[in-house]
């Protein structure tokens, strides 16, 4: 009883935060302290005050607006990361989990080479041919997430293919799109979604990292990891320029990263005991 | 070792086609996209690029396999030789990152799991979640903020080489290294807890106690090592990631490294380094968690691969 209830505080804190991050998110799309974009060469660097209570940029521009506004940017590209994951990962582990055989093989050594693609090493292919932008960070990242899935679903299917259910079913008449759609899948789904939830932040942190490396976001749309590559350059003059859209990483991803342990906890509690 | 080559196949193949085959010309993205028609023909026959693309791989995977990957358009050496040149740099930051992962992380999550639900254990855990959430090059930026602008102990960034003497290499390479090491040590942490409770738990730990083992023999000798097996799991896999992280910290520490070049390479529309760093850095990814793969066995003597 009492390491359940830990499990809920730990669960309950990173809720709390992730609620915070999307009501900023959505806030953000219809009111900002200042518009994100506006600039002040009058007002470039200037420390927390109460018209700026994260300062200002080197254009002058309202460090909290932008930092609201990037959450937009973390969120977007966190949610599409994860659906190009699991929507390449997941048939992928379906076909070699349900088929098995070669298929089996040749599409897991497929993963396993994809496995050597991190988000990074993707964005700096795609980025070469295509230029850098939010559309590749997105990708990359995703194909990053794809290894996970695949290997997860077809873990679940291998094991869930020969279950008694399956057989039954089969036995009744069942084709394989209903044996996998209605019998296999639905039962295959709870570890998905754990993945999806820690998965997540991960995809959080690479979007901040490869637009501070300017393959990602580029300016002067907000993103959390490019306005920390800018503030780089100003580190001794004003460092609070760097501290804010940091915290604002770590703290979402804290928050996200309990709010996955706590739903892992919750869906396995086998685990916990 | 079929599996290995299927792999790394696998890999070759995919950088391959993301120049290839993804929309975009590399010729017009090298030569620029106002250049002479008469130029871009000229630079896609001496790439080849106007043959089959199946004879354009099978001749870039056997030049690649002869350590041959091109030649950089922007430095006019081969792509091979400034790989190897950038090596002296992001290697010893991987390694310095492992070891400080290791060194921090192992004696942590033993103390986190031998004092299981004890302060001690909820303060671990504290950091392993703030190390978790921390990107690195943030990390990184307060590291040169705290040590270098307030208290000048370390350099800002830059890397004069190893000639001046191993020291002054190491001290280049040592905030960067902890920045590196940061998550994949707190990854480390929850992997060495959560693997050693479970041992703790075991029969044969039990029986070790009630025959008056020292507590510390107990942890040390019979579950430590058995504890080992998923946390040199975790490690492996994060050794991998180390590797491509260095690109990230590079950046942020001005060290000449593979990331480094490759940055360079993209700005420069240098695409044969590009994927020249590129196929190096995920084949030893791709190799890295093999040899983890085979290492089950030596620990584990009841695993066997046929």
């Amino acid at each position: 009883m009492t390491s359940r209830w830990r499990i809920h505080v730990a669960f309950v804190v990173g809720l709390g935060i992730t609620a915070l991050l999307v009501s900023a998110a959505m806030l953000s799309l219809v009111w900002t302290p200042a518009d994100p974009l506006s600039m002040s060469i009058a007002g470039r660097l200037e420390g927390p005050s109460r018209a700026h209570p994260f300062g200002t940029d080197q254009y002058g521009r309202d460090v909290l607006a932008r930092v609201m506004a990037g959450t937009v940017t973390s969120i977007t590209v966190g949610v599409l990361a994860v659906a190009v994951g699991a929507g390449v990962g997941v048939p992928l582990g379906v076909a070699g989990g349900y088929v098995g055989g070669w298929l089996d093989e040749v599409l897991m050594r497929l993963v396993d080479a994809v496995q050597g693609f991190p988000a990074i090493l993707s964005a700096l292919l795609f980025s070469a041919v295509l230029g850098a932008g939010i559309t590749i960070s997105t990708v990359a990242i995703g194909i990053a997430f794809v290894p996970a899935f695949a290997r997860l679903a077809r873990g679940s299917f291998l094991e869930l293919r020969g279950r008694e259910f399956v057989l039954a079913a089969a036995a009744l008449g069942a084709n394989d799109a209903r044996l996998i759609g209605r019998h296999i899948f639905p039962n295959s789904l709870s570890p998905l979604i754990v993945q999806a939830t820690t998965s997540f932040p991960v995809a959080i942190l690479a979007e901040a990292a490869l637009a501070y490396l300017g393959l990602g976001t580029q300016p002067p749309q907000p993103s959390w990891g490019l306005m920390l590559k800018e503030a780089q350059n100003f580190l001794s003059l004003s460092p609070w320029f760097a501290l804010f859209p940091g915290a604002a990483i770590a703290l979402a991803v804290l928050g996200l990263n309990l709010l996955g342990d706590g739903l892992r906890d919750l869906l396995h509690p086998i685990r916990v005991n | 070792m079929v599996a290995l080559v299927a792999t790394l196949g696998f890999v070759s193949a995919l950088v391959f086609l993301a120049i290839r085959v993804l929309p975009g010309d590399p010729v017009l993205v090298m030569a620029g996209p106002d250049a002479n028609p008469e130029v871009v023909a000229r630079l896609r026959q001496a790439m080849g690029l106007d043959r089959p693309l199946s004879v354009q791989y099978v001749e870039w995977l056997g030049g690649a396999l002869r350590g041959e990957l091109g030649v950089s358009l922007q430095y006019d050496v081969p792509v091979g030789a400034l790989i190897v040149s950038r090596l002296p740099v992001t290697l010893p930051l991987t390694a310095l990152a492992a070891l400080f992962t290791l060194v921090v992380a192992l004696p942590l999550g033993v103390y986190a799991a031998t004092h299981a639900r004890r302060p001690g254990d909820y303060v671990t855990m504290v950091v392993a979640q703030v190390g978790l959430a921390v990107p690195s090059f943030w990390a990184g930026l307060l590291l040169i903020l705290l040590f270098s602008v307030h208290l000048g102990w370390f350099r800002s960034g830059g890397f004069e080489g190893w000639t001046l003497g191993f020291w002054a290499a190491v001290r280049s390479l040592l905030l960067p290294a902890v920045a590196l090491g940061l998550f994949q040590g707190a990854v480390l942490i929850r992997a060495t807890r959560s693997s050693l409770l479970e041992v703790l738990g075991e029969e044969y730990v039990r029986t070790a106690r009630a025959k008056g083992v020292s507590e510390r023999l107990v942890v040390l000798k019979h579950a430590f090592r058995n504890a080992l097996i998923p946390v040199v799991t975790v490690a492996g896999l994060q050794l991998g990631q180390l590797l491509a992280g260095s690109i990230i910290l590079e950046s942020v520490f001005a060290l000449p490294g593979l990331g480094r070049l490759a940055l360079g390479a993209i700005a420069a529309r240098d695409l044969p380094v590009v994927q020249g760093v590129t196929l190096f850095v995920a084949s030893c990814i791709v190799a890295i968690n093999f040899a983890v793969d085979l290492s089950y066995a030596w620990l584990d003597p009841r695993i066997r691969y046929d």
